[in-house]
């Protein structure tokens, strides 16, 4: 056991800001092995890799190479350790074929010559079995196929350490067993893996050991063959925390928004929601959970009339006029034109939701400066309710003429709730809506929430803390994969109920 | 046919400048920066061949120059004085991240301002009568031929009859293709142009390779201005006389989709569309037409422009990048 | 290793900010100063002076002073609202000429059909039909098919240029190849002076469309969307703006004030029309409208600033004997130092936490 390890952290701390992204984290890779690095989101695992691969510098701590303390200062830097790192968000020149991304950087080559780089890439992608044209542009390529050039880029340059941050997330089923026979050859190799992930029968499946990051701190490692998958999810959401969020029983529901077989496909032709069904009722919070990229924001933004969507209805029942309507492809304003009062605060918060370099007052007049005939925008209004929301959601700023972008996250989230609130909507939509907030403001949200709930209101809360959605939402529908894997009631499920439908995966095909 | 002749030759003579001048502004738009300056730096590389040499033939009197350094000593001060151009672009553009429009006009109004003030300046001192500075002896050297071209008919004419520089210019373009197409540094080129971000993670230094390529950029496009002072003008610099033959350049780029191979032919087209109201005549149209005609070559790049953009071609479409500047940190 | 890394500012407070700006302009005129020095070999205090006797001497020069304020400023306002949308209109020098030449032509043909002041009118219509027909080309490709905005509008220019050029050749006064003043005994078609100052009505009309402009960016509708498309097209189609939409409105907005300095110049100025009747302030403007951050009011100051530099140093040059582009360069001197101070009001040179070791 006195094997030195392949990369070793000592007490790694990595902060933006005033967020601690990273804490004294200690962490060792072996040679020969595959590691998963579990979290959820925004528990520092992405972070934390990208400065083993030289993105970021951290504030403090140690990095061992073989033993010998290293000094990561570069991507290149990386390279010259045998570190490589294949982003979630591919790091490719579009216009560029295979090889020519492949061979990007390299310097110590001797002559240019691509033929020859094409037919190295040809032999490394036979030796691990993948299938990859080297002349195949870019843009011309599958998701999977640029994951594949990806890796092979990291192997090109001799990397001995692989990382890959959610290599999976964007994978068919099919495609994710490809990769992990890929995988498995390259550890056979003598290579170390390190896997980022959140998916708990990934984990199970492929890694050797687990190493468990839970918002910036190291949990703990261990061997995936002494643990389980209920065990893992206790190590990554920790102990069921009892949150003193008041839940109300809902009372006079009725269905206002029928969503109905929606399907929906992005720009690389992935399917992202798939089938998608459920009902949203008057006068109780709807959550949605999932891991990320799920489908939950083109869910929200179908409904907002922000995507387009190859079926599917959306029926909004009008309390009002007891009309139906259905929202599908309609654009934000037709909605608003046909009385739907419906109000959306989405993940993107500055860079959607409101607009960064306006003061208070003006974002308060994004949803409202068209009503009146008048061609001048009135900001009496609006200034008027950005002082109510400073004063009733306690928001700190130095005054309502303050960017937004200036506030701290916290109050930035205070002040886009508060306005989506602010036109008495009959549904409101919010996602993320405690992503980095403090204790405090998450509190405020919650309770303001459930204000909203009690007025009838039907709430649609995506969240990523499960022990929030269960103690605050009265149903829960769970995303993977674009798919509803099950609608529970929030009272009486688990966390590892919920945690294992989002983890659920439709085996088309089955297993090999 | 010996005017289709004479139009060819002058064509490609008007083309050589605008040649250079896309060439350079190629390479730098390639490495992600619209430089709007190519106008100003061709001012400068012409005002400043023509310092370098009237301050030398000053010195040693127009009947003694020594060919060699007629020709050595304006191309290096042309060549400097753009140089120097290209680092403040650089300077404001990648250091300190300035709006490259914004910085890029102003180069020009200032190049073409230092060119016209230190052509009038010298026009002073030189105690001319004309408002124009007369280097013929410089051009001379400059404008030497090969010795066989005139024996050699049609075909010398239209293809040896030029200068040294004609040939440098095309030259140079060819050396800009092969590396931007086939060389490991063109690669690297072209990826900081379309994904400065990748290129980053790839090892690249992105900031090294848009202060060489937009300098280097700089030093080709200044030389299309000594060109056209010390050959196309026979060494005659009058305030105002390059026009406005630097925007023709950064046009042609667009015109020869970003290759520096199409700007060779797309140069000299554009030098035959710039004088063709010379050659032809329309029946029923007097010499108004000729305006119209000037305004072929601006037309042609508009239809380029439109047609490219409608097809989304991938390779047709400029860098990515153009225009934006880069800060890792940015998230 | 360098031993020091840029970080992004979270913000300045705006003193600060106008600090650096005042400060960045200070340098760049010592640097002018150190320029004009060399060429000139005067005291800088004596350059100065010369330079604001250049601008302000005489009541003819303040005048002059004031009307190349207020042109500069009406391309400026022109190519603000564009800008603030980001869409890079560096076409407002084709935009202008295409209302002057408008102006020019109304004036030379249908001059004497109406009384003056209903000609102005039709002339001012002419010019600023003509100019936004300029802008909203490049738009309508913009909007549809993405297409590059800033070598668009720049083509566009030099399209206008040659349209202009073939007009002159076509209606040339005699053999002069220019157009030379037109009704000069008549007058029609002339803006008339006020007061005797053949400029003051300029003068005015541009105030009174810095004011228009202020508010509607400010306080109208439309500017508020013009504001949230340029600082963020998700949030515009999060809220339901039409962005196309917006696009093509705004690039007509822009290209009807760039017919009205069209119709400016050749109208209230020039009298006639040539290639050089913009005289490069379709470029310029662009400059005075970002120093100025896309404040109507704050240009009034950019863009005395540039013209008083540009009269000023007129002056020093014609005293001195020198070439009248000196004041390019000083221009060109002054502009690069309140561009590059930018920088340091968004970001942060911080040294190196960690100390490099030697390994």
């Amino acid at each position: 056991m006195a094997e030195v390890p392949a990369i070793e952290l000592k007490n790694i701390t990595k902060t933006f800001g005033e967020t601690i992204a990273n804490k004294d984290i200690c962490l060792e890779v072996r040679r020969g092995e595959i590691l998963s690095i579990l979290g959820e989101n925004g528990s520092g695992k992405t972070t934390l890799m990208n400065m083993i691969s030289g993105i970021y510098y951290p504030d403090h701590g140690q990095i061992f190479i073989d033993g010998k303390e290293v000094e990561i200062k570069s991507p290149k830097d990386a390279y010259d350790y045998k570190i490589g790192m294949i982003h979630q968000h591919f790091k490719l020149v579009d216009i560029f074929t295979a090889t020519e991304n492949i061979v990007l950087g390299l310097e110590d080559e001797g002559r240019y010559n691509l033929k020859k780089s094409a037919a190295k890439v040809k032999e490394i992608a036979d030796l691990y079995g993948f299938v990859l044209d080297p002349n195949k542009k870019i843009y011309d390529m599958s998701v999977s196929e640029k994951q594949t050039v990806e890796i092979i880029k990291v192997l090109y340059r001799g990397a001995d350490i692989l990382i890959l941050d959610e290599p999976t997330a964007v994978l068919t089923p099919q495609e994710t067993q490809r990769l992990f026979a890929v995988l498995r050859r390259m550890k056979e190799d003598g290579k170390s893996i390190i896997i980022i992930t959140h998916k708990l029968n990934e984990v199970m499946e492929i890694s050797d050991r687990v190493s468990v990051l839970r918002k910036g701190e190291y949990i703990g490692t261990v061997s995936t063959s002494e643990t389980d998958e209920s065990a893992l999810t206790e190590m990554m959401v920790g102990k069921k925390i009892e949150l003193n969020i008041d839940r109300s029983e809902p009372h006079d529901t009725a269905d206002r928004l029928i969503v109905a077989g929606l399907n929906c496909t992005n720009r690389e032709n992935v399917k992202v929601l798939d089938n998608v069904s459920f009902t949203a009722k008057s006068g109780e919070i709807l959550g949605i959970a999932g891991i990320a990229g799920s489908g939950q924001r083109e869910l929200l933004e179908a409904i907002a009339g922000l995507q387009r969507l190859d079926g599917g209805s959306i029926i909004y029942n009008n309390p009002k006029t007891e009309m139906q309507e259905d929202l599908r492809n309609k654009t934000p304003i037709q909605i608003r034109e046909l009385g739907v009062r419906l109000s959306f605060v989405p993940e993107d918060r500055l860079g959607m939701g409101l607009v960064g370099n306006m003061d208070l007052t003006d974002n308060m007049m994004l949803r409202s400066y068209r009503k009146g005939k008048s061609a001048f925008v009135e900001r009496g209004k609006p200034k008027a309710l950005a002082e109510q929301i400073v004063e009733e959601l306690e928001v700190v700023t130095p005054s309502v003429s303050t960017p937004v972008r200036k506030l701290s996250g916290g109050n930035v989230q205070k002040v886009l709730v508060g306005r989506e609130i602010a036109s008495s909507p009959t549904v409101l939509m919010a996602a993320y809506p405690v992503r980095g907030l403090d204790i405090n403001s998450s509190y405020l949200i919650y309770n303001l929430l459930n204000q909203q709930k009690e007025k009838g209101v039907a709430v649609i809360f995506v969240g990523e803390d499960l022990d929030v959605l269960i103690a605050l939402c009265d149903r829960i529908v769970v995303l993977s994969s674009g798919k509803v894997t099950g609608i529970v009631d929030a009272r009486k499920t688990t966390k590892e109920e919920v945690g294992l439908l989002m983890t659920k995966t439709f085996e088309e095909g089955g297993k090999d | 046919m010996t005017m289709l002749v004479q139009f060819i030759q002058r064509a490609v003579m008007q083309g050589v400048p605008l040649l250079f001048g896309s060439t350079g502004e190629i390479l730098t738009e390639k490495s992600g920066h619209l430089n709007l300056g190519i106008p100003g730096i061709m001012y400068v590389g012409a005002i400043s061949g023509v310092i370098g040499s009237f301050f030398y033939e000053e010195k040693v009197g127009a009947a003694n120059i020594n060919p060699f350094l007629a020709v050595i000593i304006p191309l290096l001060t042309s060549m400097l004085g753009s140089l120097i151009m290209g680092l403040i672009y650089c300077f404001l553009t990648v250091s300190l991240r300035a709006n490259q429009n914004v910085t890029g006009l102003a180069l020009t109004t200032f190049g073409v301002g230092f060119g016209n003030f230190f052509g009038g300046s010298l026009i002073k001192i030189s105690g001319s009568s004309m408002p124009a500075i007369t280097l013929s002896a410089t051009s001379k050297c400059f404008k030497t031929t090969l010795p066989f071209a005139n024996s050699l008919g049609v075909i010398g004419k239209l293809l040896f009859s030029y200068s040294f520089l004609a040939y440098v210019a095309i030259v140079v373009a060819l050396i800009a293709g092969y590396i931007l197409n086939h060389t490991r540094t063109g690669l690297h080129l072209r990826a900081v142009g379309e994904n400065p971000a990748t290129a980053d993670a790839a090892g690249i230094n992105v900031n090294r390779y848009k202060y060489v390529t937009t300098c280097i950029g700089s030093v080709i496009a200044g030389l299309g201005g000594l060109y056209y002072v010390m050959d196309y003008a026979s060494g005659i610099w009058s305030n105002g006389g390059f026009g406005d033959r630097g925007w023709l350049a950064v046009a042609i780029v667009i015109f020869a989709i970003w290759r520096p191979n199409i700007a060779i032919l797309a140069s000299i087209l554009f030098g035959g569309l710039f004088i063709i109201y010379n050659y032809v005549s329309i029946p029923g149209m007097g010499i108004e037409a000729q305006e119209l005609f000037k305004m072929l070559p601006y037309l042609v790049t508009l239809i380029v422009l439109i047609i490219t953009s409608m097809r989304e071609k991938r390779e047709s479409q400029p860098p990515q990048s153009l225009g934006l500047s880069y800060f890792r940190e940015d998230r | 290793m360098l031993g020091f890394h840029i970080v992004k500012r979270k913000n300045m407070e705006w003193w600060k900010a106008w600090l650096v700006r005042i400060g960045s302009i200070l340098l760049g005129a010592l640097v002018c100063a150190a320029v004009t020095v060399f060429l000139t070999g005067k005291d800088p205090v004596n350059v100065f002076t010369t330079m604001v006797d250049g601008a302000f001497g005489t009541e003819r020069r303040i005048w002059s002073l004031l009307q190349g304020i207020a042109m500069l400023l009406c391309v400026s306002l022109a190519v603000t609202p564009a800008f603030k949308m980001r869409f890079w209109n560096i076409g407002a020098e084709g935009q202008a000429l295409m209302g002057g030449l408008a102006s020019a032509a109304c004036m030379m043909f249908i001059g004497d059909r109406f009384p003056n002041w209903l000609m102005l009118i039709v002339m001012a219509v002419t010019s600023m039909l003509a100019g936004a027909i300029w802008a909203v080309i490049p738009a309508i490709f913009k909007a549809r098919w993405n297409t590059n905005e800033t070598l668009f509008t720049l083509m566009m220019n030099y399209i206008a240029i040659q349209f202009v050029s073939y007009f002159i050749c076509v209606y040339a006064t005699g053999g002069s190849g220019k157009i030379d003043v037109i009704n000069p005994v008549t007058h029609t078609g002339w803006l008339p002076a006020i007061g005797g100052k053949s400029y003051l009505l300029n003068i005015i009309i541009v105030l009174i469309l810095t004011v228009i402009m202020y508010i509607y960016l400010k306080y109208s509708k439309q500017g508020y969307e013009i504001a949230v498309v340029g600082e963020s097209e998700n949030t515009a189609k999060y809220i339901g703006i039409n962005v196309p939409k917006v696009i093509i409105r705004t690039m007509i907005i822009s290209g009807l004030l760039c017919g009205i300095a069209g119709f400016l110049l050749v109208s209230g100025a020039d009298h006639t029309i040539s290639r050089d009747t913009i005289a490069g302030r379709g470029f310029t403007a662009i400059m005075v409208s970002w120093l100025a951050k896309f404040n109507p009011v704050v240009m009034i100051l950019t863009s005395f600033l540039l013209v008083f530099f540009e009269k000023g140093s007129i002056e020093v040059s014609q005293l001195c004997g020198l070439n009248a582009s000196f004041s390019d360069i000083i221009t060109g001197i002054i502009i690069f130092f309140i561009i590059g101070s930018e920088f340091f009001i968004n970001y942060q040179i911080k040294k190196n936490e960690k100390e490099v070791k030697a390994s």
